[in-house]
């Protein structure tokens, strides 16, 4: 038991580093998963649009982002964001660059995966409402706004919340540009003290616990919101 | 921009021996299809048999099944990944420890690590495919099985698993094609895939646009030849009468 004790006593020092880490990622999870959706909507529209070039857009975008590795966005996201914004402005990037390009890849990555449950909400509409949406005069944004997409929204939430609990555990990847999110801290905290077992075990736990708790929720929720 | 392109990159000399880039390439791409492979090879046996044991009228066969799914599949990748590389050696018996860390070699003992936590990833997936898969079945054709006097070993071997396996092909498509790009996280222990090739080089080169290029577009190309070929099968192997299996 003397590996535990070593542990726990280690771990009140790390605590408010863990802590730090762990609303790094959260950071990272609340801005993908809402730039996510707001883009992924677009490319559900774009999709299901009937103006080809725009279709063909988020066809490719989707398929493209579909077939590479998360890992490898993140490190092309992460020679682009500063490479670009050097070029573009001149001036270097002063910000947290690890943090800023991966929210902006899983921000993209994920789109292409909440693009294809948005279309899939959206082509659950019974095709009368629309048809009732025009008859009553209203244009292609309000007929969206106003009454598509509020009962796609409702329907697919439980699928969202699903793929953003994925994304939670796929955040840990952020390793690979060196941002200092939660599984990292612990990595980083355990090989310094030779407490590397320790810390591994415990990050998998707290994913673990976290990504069940959020799973039963999302599952207790999807049996309130069934219409 | 001052970007100095060069897109020959590839066949450029590394400087050791006279091999060029490209054979780095091949290399970080062979160990990639070998953990695709063995990962593979280990979710499907394992899935299949995790699946058909969330099936089954025993309670406890359920309650394991179950119990594989929920841990293998609320742990991040990476973590069981470092679980496999880091923590699991240290609980090896002494002998077994000692050969693991010193006769074998450092990318020998991580590829292992990768390919098995990958598979054991992997293989949670694949069970929930062949559960979904068997519960898709009508009802009447376990009956009609158990009606003929088949036992419960007979009625998977003749009537359910030939008829779910095929149903569930399309989903099992794109588990493989996930468990090939998951292959790239095996980089992050220490594996010289192609992801770490694709690393080193840009760092050796500092042409990274390029070789980043040249390895999505292999990834892409990856993809394309498993869907297809994966299409293939199905059509080979429809169930005649599905709304999936007309033609």
């Amino acid at each position: 038991m003397e590996w535990l004790t070593a542990f726990l006593n280690d771990l009140q020092l790390s605590g408010p580093a863990l802590w730090h880490g762990f609303t790094i990622t959260l950071k990272v999870l609340v801005m993908a998963t809402i730039g996510g959706i707001l883009i992924g909507t677009l490319l559900a529209l774009m999709r299901l649009s009937s103006i080809r070039v725009l279709n063909l857009f988020a066809q490719g975008y989707v398929n493209l982002f579909r077939s590479i590795p998360l890992l490898l966005v993140l490190m092309w996201f992460y020679f682009a964001v500063p490479f670009f914004y050097t070029a573009l402005t001149g001036n270097y990037l002063t910000i947290d660059t690890a943090l800023v390009s991966s929210i902006v890849a899983f921000m993209l990555f994920e789109a292409a995966y909440f693009s294809e449950i948005v279309r899939a909400g959206i082509q659950s509409i019974p095709k009368g409402q629309t048809a009732a949406a025009y008859a009553l005069g209203m244009t292609y944004g309000q007929s969206m706004r106003l009454i598509i997409l509020p009962q796609a929204f409702r329907k697919m939430t439980p699928l969202l919340l699903q793929q953003t609990i994925i994304l939670f555990q796929d955040s840990t990847m952020v390793y690979a540009i060196g941002l200092l999110d939660f599984f990292r801290t612990n990595y980083v905290r355990g090989d310094l003290m030779a407490l590397l077992t320790q810390y591994i075990l415990f990050a998998g736990l707290v994913y673990f616990s976290v990504s069940l708790i959020a799973t039963y929720a999302v599952k207790k929720l999807q049996r309130r919101l069934t219409v | 921009m001052n970007y100095s392109w060069n897109w020959g990159v590839l066949f450029q000399s590394t400087g050791i021996g006279d091999s060029t880039y490209l054979h780095w390439i091949l290399a970080g791409l062979g160990w990639l299809l070998v953990i695709a492979i063995v990962a593979w090879s280990i979710a499907m046996l394992l899935g299949s048999i995790l699946g058909i044991m969330r099936t089954l009228p025993s309670k406890t066969a359920r309650t394991i099944g179950t119990a594989y799914v929920t841990i293998f599949r609320n742990v991040p990748l990476l973590i069981q990944l470092f679980i496999w590389f880091y923590v699991v050696p240290n609980f090896l018996p002494a002998p077994i420890k000692s050969w693991w860390m010193n006769d074998l070699g450092a990318h020998t003992s991580a590829l292992i690590s990768a390919s098995i936590g990958l598979g054991l990833f992997t293989a949670a997936r694949v069970c929930e495919q062949v559960r979904t898969g068997i519960e898709a079945l009508p009802r009447g054709q376990i009956n009609a099985g158990y009606a003929m006097g088949f036992s419960t070993a007979q009625l998977y071997r003749y009537v359910i698993l030939p008829q779910s396996f095929r149903t569930i092909l399309p989903p099992l498509s794109s588990e493989l094609t996930n468990c090939v790009k998951n292959t790239s996280v095996a980089s992050l222990v220490g594996v010289a895939e192609i992801i770490s090739q694709m690393k080193t080089i840009s760092e050796y080169t500092q042409n990274t646009i390029e070789i980043y290029t040249i390895v999505t577009v292999i990834f892409i190309v990856i993809n394309i030849c498993l869907i297809q070929g994966m299409n293939l099968l199905e059509k080979r192997l429809r169930v005649p009468g599905l709304i999936a299996g007309e033609k």
